[in-house]
C-alpha cells in the first residue's frame, strides 16, 4: 500500500485515505467470512426450527396421543449410482402423538457389497419440526452384501404440538421422504 | 525518491498544466486519471452492450413465432449435427444466450457504465476533488474488467452439459444443482464463476476507491449534507457493492469447490443444501438491483433540477431515501424465494419488508415531480430521458409491489410478468438513466455538442421500442407463459410477435444513437463550459469542456449559496 500513487495529496491525507481503504477491505473480507459462516449457521437454524422440512430427533417418549388423526406416507428415491432398490413402507393412519414403527426394505442387487446412506425430509415442510424420529436407519451408514435384503425400521411419532399450529390446520397427511446415496467408502 | 518529490511539488502549489501529460496508448493503458478511466469504462460498457443487445435480438427473433426457428439451425452450423440432436443442442444454446445476455448486461454494461464510467468521471468533479483517492487502484479496477469479460466469452465455447452443448445455460442466478457437476459437468460453468470473481474484485476495488474519495477529498466547505445527490448515490452504491459482492464471491467459491474439490456445501447427498445457495445468491442479488439503479436516481435528480431551473425538492429526504433503500435492500432477499417453502411467518415478514421499500422510492418519485412543479422546464434531450426514466421506473416499481405479495408471486413466479417487471426497472429504468447521463454530460466529457434532433429521435424511437417489447410481456406472464423456454404454445404468439417488433424498433434507436455519436464527433460544435444555463449548478459546469487533464489545483470553496 505504501507505493500507492496519490496525485497532489499530502501525506496526512494519504494516511487518512489508507485508513478508509483498509476499513473497506476489512468489510469486504469480513463479508466473505459471513458468507462462509452462514453455512453452519444455516444448518443449525434448520435443525432447530425444522426449516425446509428438517425432521427432528428425539430420545424421550411423547407427551401422549391426542384425538386428531394424521396419515403418514413414506417415499423413497435412489440415486443413479447406487445399485439398490428401496421399497418404502406402506402409509399408516394413527392418532397424533402415538409412537409407530414401520419398515423400509432395501436390496443390494449388485454382486458387490455397497455402503449407502440416506438423507430425508418432510413435506409439507412446516411439519418437519413436529416429525420426531426415535430410531432410524438414516442415523448410520448401512452396508449391504451382494443380493442381501434388509428391513430398515423407523420409530417415530408426530408431536401433538402440531395441533396448535394454525398453518397446519388443514393438513391431514405428512410425507416422509428418503433419498439414498452411495457412500464414498463404497464396497468397504 | 521521485515519488516523494512529485508529492511535494503538488503540495507546494505546483501548476497542473506544466505536469507532463501522457500521450498515445500509454495515456489509456497506464491511465491513473479518473476522467480517462471513466471514458474507458463507458467505451467498454458500449462495446459489451452491443454484444448483450445482439444476443437478446437472436432470442427475440426465435420467440417471434411459436416453434423453433433459429437455434436448431445455429446448432447445426456450430456442431455439424442434424434433426433431433440439433433441436436439443439449439434448446441448450437458447438458454446459454439468455444467461449470457443477463450476465453481460448486469456486470459488463450497467455496472461499468454507472459506477465505472459516470461515477468515476463525475463524482470527483462534483465534490471538487483533483482525482480519486487511489488512481492506480482505479486503473487496476478497470483493467480487471476485460479479462473478466473474456472469461465469460470463453465460457460460451467450452463444454456445458455435453459435447454438443457448449456454454452455461442455467440462468444468471446459477442455482445448483443445475450449476453443479450434476447439471453442468463441463468447464463452462467454471469459466463463468471465475469471470464473476474477477468482475467482483474489480467492482469492490472501484467501490473502495470511490468511498475513500467521497469521504476524504471533498472540497473545503462541502459537508456531506451539501454534497450533490449524484455523489450521495455513488456513496450508497459503493457501500452496497462492498457489502454484497463478497457474499456472491463466497457463494460462487463454494460452488467452485463443490464442483472441483469435492466439498459439499450444496450437495444434499453429503449433507449440503442447495437452498442455502439461493439465500447467499439473493443476499447479494437483491442489493445488486439497487446497485444498478441508485446511480440513476442521482443522475436523474441533477437533470430534473437543471432543466426545471430549480434546486431539487427535498434534498435531505432525497439523500436519506437512497440510504434507506440501500439499508432495507439487504433485508428483503427472500422475496425472490417465496416458492422454496418458506413458512408463512417468514413470507409475511418478507412481504412487509419489501413493501416498505416503496416508501423511500415514492419519496424520490414525488420529489422529482415536485422539483418539476412550477419550474421553468425545457424539454432538452437529457430531460426527456430523465422523464422517460421516471415514468418507466414507476411502471416497473408498481409491478414490483404486485410481485412483493407472496400469494401473487406464487402464480407469477418465473413467468414473463417477472421478466417485464425487471426489464422495466433495469433495461428501461437504469438504461434510460445511463442515456440521460450520456446526453447530459456528453458536452462536458467531450467538449462538443451533439445534434439535439438526433438525440430526441433516439429517445422517442427507443421509448416506443422498449415499451413495445416489454409491456405485452405483462400480459404473457399473467396468462402463464413461463420464462427461460425456447418455445411456447400458439396462444402466446400474438404478444410475442409484438414484443419482437419492439426489439427491431429499439435496434433502429441504437443505430440512431451510434449515428448521433459519430455525427457529434465529426461536426465538432463547441459546447462551451455550461451548455445548460443557470439550472446547472454543480461544480463540473464551472470547468472547461472537456475539463483540464488535472482539475481543481486550487480547491474550490463551497459556501451555503452554491451547495448542491
Amino acid at each position: 500500500m505504501a507505493e500507492l500513487h496519490q496525485s497532489g495529496i499530502d501525506p496526512a491525507m494519504a494516511r487518512r485515505n489508507k485508513r478508509v481503504a483498509m476499513a473497506g477491505m476489512f468489510i469486504a473480507v469480513g463479508m466473505v467470512g459471513v458468507a462462509y459462516a452462514s453455512v453452519p449457521l444455516y444448518q443449525l437454524f434448520c435443525q432447530v426450527t425444522g426449516f425446509g422440512g428438517t425432521p427432528q430427533t428425539a430420545v424421550d417418549s411423547p407427551k401422549g396421543a391426542i384425538a386428531r388423526q394424521m396419515t403418514v406416507r413414506f417415499d423413497s428415491n435412489v440415486a443413479n449410482d447406487l445399485a439398490w432398490t428401496v421399497k418404502p413402507a406402506a402409509h399408516i393412519t394413527d392418532n397424533i402423538g402415538k409412537v409407530d414403527t414401520v419398515n423400509y426394505v432395501a436390496t443390494n442387487y449388485s454382486d458387490k457389497p455397497i455402503t449407502g446412506m440416506a438423507v430425508f425430509n418432510v413435506s409439507p415442510e412446516r411439519a418437519g419440526v413436529y416429525f420426531n424420529k426415535i430410531e432410524c436407519f438414516c442415523f448410520t451408514e448401512q452396508t449391504l452384501q451382494p443380493g442381501e435384503t434388509v428391513d430398515m425400521p423407523i420409530v417415530f411419532f408426530v408431536d401433538p404440538e402440531l395441533d396448535d399450529n394454525q398453518e397446519l390446520d388443514t393438513i391431514k397427511e405428512i410425507t416422509l421422504s428418503y433419498t439414498f446415496y452411495a457412500s464414498d467408502n463404497e464396497g468397504s | 525518491m521521485a515519488d516523494t518529490a512529485h508529492l511535494e511539488a503538488h503540495a507546494t502549489g505546483h501548476d497542473a498544466s506544466s505536469h507532463h501529460e501522457p500521450t498515445g496508448w500509454r495515456r489509456w493503458v497506464y491511465s491513473t486519471n479518473h476522467k480517462d478511466i471513466g471514458v474507458m469504462y463507458l467505451v467498454f460498457a458500449i462495446f459489451a452492450g452491443v454484444i448483450g443487445g445482439l444476443l437478446s435480438g437472436v432470442m427475440r427473433m426465435e420467440l417471434q413465432e411459436p416453434g423453433i426457428q433459429i437455434f436448431h439451425g445455429l446448432a447445426a452450423m456450430v456442431y455439424g449435427i442434424e434433426g433431433g440432436e440439433a433441436l436439443d443442442a439449439g434448446k441448450h444454446m437458447y438458454n446459454v444466450f439468455t444467461t449470457a445476455h443477463a450476465l453481460i448486461m448486469i456486470f459488463f454494461v450497467v455496472m461499468p457504465a454507472t459506477m465505472g464510467g459516470f461515477a468515476n468521471y463525475f463524482a470527483p468533479l462534483m465534490i471538487g476533488a483533483p482525482d480519486t483517492a487511489f488512481p492506480r487502484i482505479n486503473n487496476i479496477a478497470f483493467w480487471l474488467l476485460p479479462p473478466a469479460f473474456i472469461l465469460l466469452m470463453l465460457s460460451l465455447f467450452f463444454e456445458g452439459t455435453g459435447p454438443t452443448a457448449l456454454g452455461f445455460g442455467g440462468g444468471w442466478t446459477i442455482y445448483p444443482p443445475l450449476s453443479s457437476t450434476v447439471g453442468h459437468p463441463g468447464p463452462a460453468m467454471d469459466f463463468a464463476i471465475l469471470s464473476l470473481h474477477v468482475a467482483g474484485i474489480s467492482s469492490i476495488l472501484g467501490a473502495i476507491n470511490l468511498i475513500t474519495t467521497i469521504f476524504n477529498m471533498r472540497a473545503p466547505g462541502m459537508t456531506l449534507h451539501k454534497m450533490p445527490l449524484f455523489a450521495w448515490s455513488v456513496l450508497v452504491t459503493a457501500f452496497l457493492l462492498v457489502l454484497a459482492l463478497p457474499v456472491l464471491a463466497g457463494g460462487i467459491t463454494m460452488l467452485l469447490t463443490d464442483r472441483n474439490f469435492d466439498t459439499a456445501f450444496f450437495k444434499p447427498a453429503e449433507g449440503g443444501d442447495p437452498v442455502l445457495f439461493q439465500h447467499l445468491f439473493w443476499f447479494f442479488g437483491h442489493p445488486e438491483v439497487y446497485i444498478m439503479i441508485l446511480p440513476g436516481f442521482g443522475i436523474v435528480s441533477h437533470i430534473v433540477s437543471t432543466f426545471s431551473r430549480k434546486p431539487i425538492f427535498g434534498y435531505m429526504a432525497m439523500a436519506y431515501a437512497m440510504v434507506a433503500i440501500g439499508f432495507v435492500g439487504f433485508v428483503v432477499w427472500a422475496h425472490h424465494m417465496y416458492t422454496t417453502g418458506l413458512s408463512l411467518d417468514v413470507q409475511r415478514y418478507f412481504v412487509a419488508a419489501t413493501m416498505v421499500i416503496a416508501v423511500p422510492t415514492g419519496v424520490k418519485i414525488f420529489s422529482w415531480i415536485a422539483t418539476m412543479w412550477g419550474g421553468s422546464i425545457t424539454f432538452k434531450s437529457p430531460m426527456l430521458w430523465a422523464i422517460g426514466f421516471i415514468f418507466l421506473f414507476t411502471v416497473g416499481g408498481v409491478t414490483g409491489v404486485v410481485l412483493a405479495n407472496a400469494g401473487a408471486d406464487r402464480a407469477l413466479h418465473d413467468t414473463y410478468y417477472v421478466v417485464a417487471h425487471f426489464h422495466y426497472v433495469l433495461s428501461l429504468g437504469a438504461v434510460f438513466s445511463i442515456f440521460a447521463a450520456w446526453y447530459y454530460w456528453y458536452p462536458k466529457m467531450f467538449g462538443y455538442m451533439y445534434n439535439e434532433f438526433l438525440a430526441q429521435a433516439h429517445f422517442w424511437i427507443m421509448f416506443v421500442g422498449v415499451n413495445l417489447i416489454f409491456f405485452p410481456q405483462h400480459f404473457l406472464g399473467l396468462a402463464g407463459m413461463p420464462r427461460r423456454y425456447i418455445d411456447y404454445p400458439d396462444a402466446f404468439g400474438f404478444f410475442n410477435r409484438i414484443s419482437s417488433i419492439g426489439y427491431y424498433i429499439t435496434f433502429v434507436a441504437m443505430l440512431v444513437f451510434f449515428y448521433a455519436t459519430w455525427e457529434a464527433s465529426r461536426k465538432k460544435r463547441p459546447a462551451g463550459d455550461n451548455p445548460w444555463g443557470e439550472g446547472a449548478t454543480t461544480l463540473e459546469w464551472t470547468l472547461s469542456s472537456p475539463p483540464p487533464f488535472h482539475q481543481f489545483t486550487t480547491l474550490p470553496k463551497i459556501d451555503s449559496t452554491n451547495a448542491h
